[in-house]
């Protein structure tokens, strides 16, 4: 041990082989492989929780992710992504990984909900987000027929407190799965389309689309 | 409860992708490292497999990336065991210096890291590790004396004996 201060020393060998490690990162390919192949694994083996995924619409990229019981959330465009895998992981799972492929079925049915081809969504829904008042609001909203609306008194009253309009706005508002739990269905008393998480030109566009924009 | 809503007590954890994305490419490179390119793909996906089983029941949320590469570490031991050999045989050290190097990078790098890959293929197995550890992971020798069953100073001498016998190699 006559050398230990030079042993403490970064010298040109520690640089070298430090130098060496952090240029051996695998390439992002080999990368891309092993993650791919480490997802199938574990998915068959049940692992994710969450699956999510970003999918095209006319509005620009949604946000999708589901739990072996359905679809758990759903982000309109202007809302970050990020923020909603935050939350699904701290109040759901943190198991949660990006699997486009368990997104096939809501993707599909988005598709064709938003080319006019589809009228009733069949996907499960998981409510893990959703919690008292809110919880009753949105089970009031999900059966809401497209073409057709209520106002947010009515979700209110058939949510169980006709005094709650306010509440029920706010339920819309937190709405963890627009389009599919279709909050864009619920007018204020004024009938005009009112505001919406997508922004108030989409809500005016789906109602379009259902046919039901308020005159 | 009319439906069950998981209750989580338990600490936030950040999503397992997250994880993945800020800390996979790392893990993988101390693999290939650790017990070579060819087998560095199966370690990585049981350590993984490993870590996803896990995760939800961790206590906290600190210092996750030196809970994977603990992990990684773990079933790189695993494997060498199994194979009851080296993590780098003599033969291959050529291979692992150049070949992936060579994929991964370009052939003058490669030409100038494969005397160090090979020197780092010929060290004992602990010394390896605790090499790898330090400066693959930069990991602190407290840390890497949990990996390896061993206390702090140990690590310590493993890393420096392992980096003496490297200049060794290389002088």
């Amino acid at each position: 041990m006559t050398n230990r201060k030079t042993d403490m020393t970064p010298d040109s060998t520690t640089r070298a082989l430090a130098d060496a490690l952090t240029r051996r990162a695998p390439g992002d390919d080999r990368l891309a492989a092993v993650n791919a192949a480490l997802l199938e694994r574990a998915e068959n083996e049940g692992l994710v929780d969450i699956a999510y995924a970003q999918v095209d619409s006319p509005y620009g990229e949604l946000f999708l992710a589901a739990t072996s019981r359905g679809v758990v959330a759903l982000g309109l465009p202007n809302r970050p992504a990020d923020d909603m895998v935050q939350r699904l992981a701290a109040e759901v799972s943190p198991r949660i990984m990006e699997a486009p492929a368990r997104l096939d079925a809501p993707r599909r049915e988005l598709d064709a909900y938003f080319e006019g081809k589809l009228r009733d969504f069949s996907v499960p829904v998981d409510w893990s987000l959703t919690r008292g008042f809110t919880d009753r609001a949105l089970h009031v909203v999900a059966g809401i027929p497209y073409g057709r609306t209520l106002s947010y008194t009515e979700v209110a009253d058939r949510a169980g407190n006709r005094k709650a309009a306010r509440a029920a706005g706010t339920a819309c508002a937190t709405n963890p799965i627009p389009l599919i739990v279709p909050c864009h269905r619920v007018l204020p008393a004024s009938g005009i389309p009112g505001n919406y998480g997508g922004g108030p030109e989409m809500k005016r566009s789906l109602l379009e689309l259902e046919g039901s924009l308020p005159g | 409860m009319v439906k069950s809503k998981p209750v989580r007590s338990a600490p936030k954890l950040p999503p397992f992708q997250e994880l993945l994305d800020e800390h996979g490419r790392d893990v993988l490179g101390f693999l290939i490292a650790s017990v070579g390119p060819d087998e560095a793909e199966d370690c990585y996906q049981e350590a993984l497999i490993a870590a996803l089983r896990s995760y939800p029941g961790l206590d906290h949320g600190d210092n996750l990336r030196g809970w994977l590469l603990t992990i990684a570490h773990r079933k790189a031991i695993d494997h060498h065991r199994s194979r009851s050999r080296g993590a780098l045989p003599a033969g291959s050290a050529d291979e692992v210096g150049g070949g992936v190097a060579v994929r991964d990078r370009g052939l003058d790098a490669a030409e100038a890291d494969g005397s160090l890959w090979r020197a780092v293929g010929t060290l004992p197995p602990k010394q390896r590790s605790a090499v790898m550890l330090r400066f693959s992971a930069d990991m602190a020798y407290r840390r890497i004396g949990e990996l390896l069953d061993c206390s702090p100073d140990a690590a310590r001498r493993n890393v420096h004996e392992g980096l003496k016998k490297l200049r060794g190699e290389l002088a």
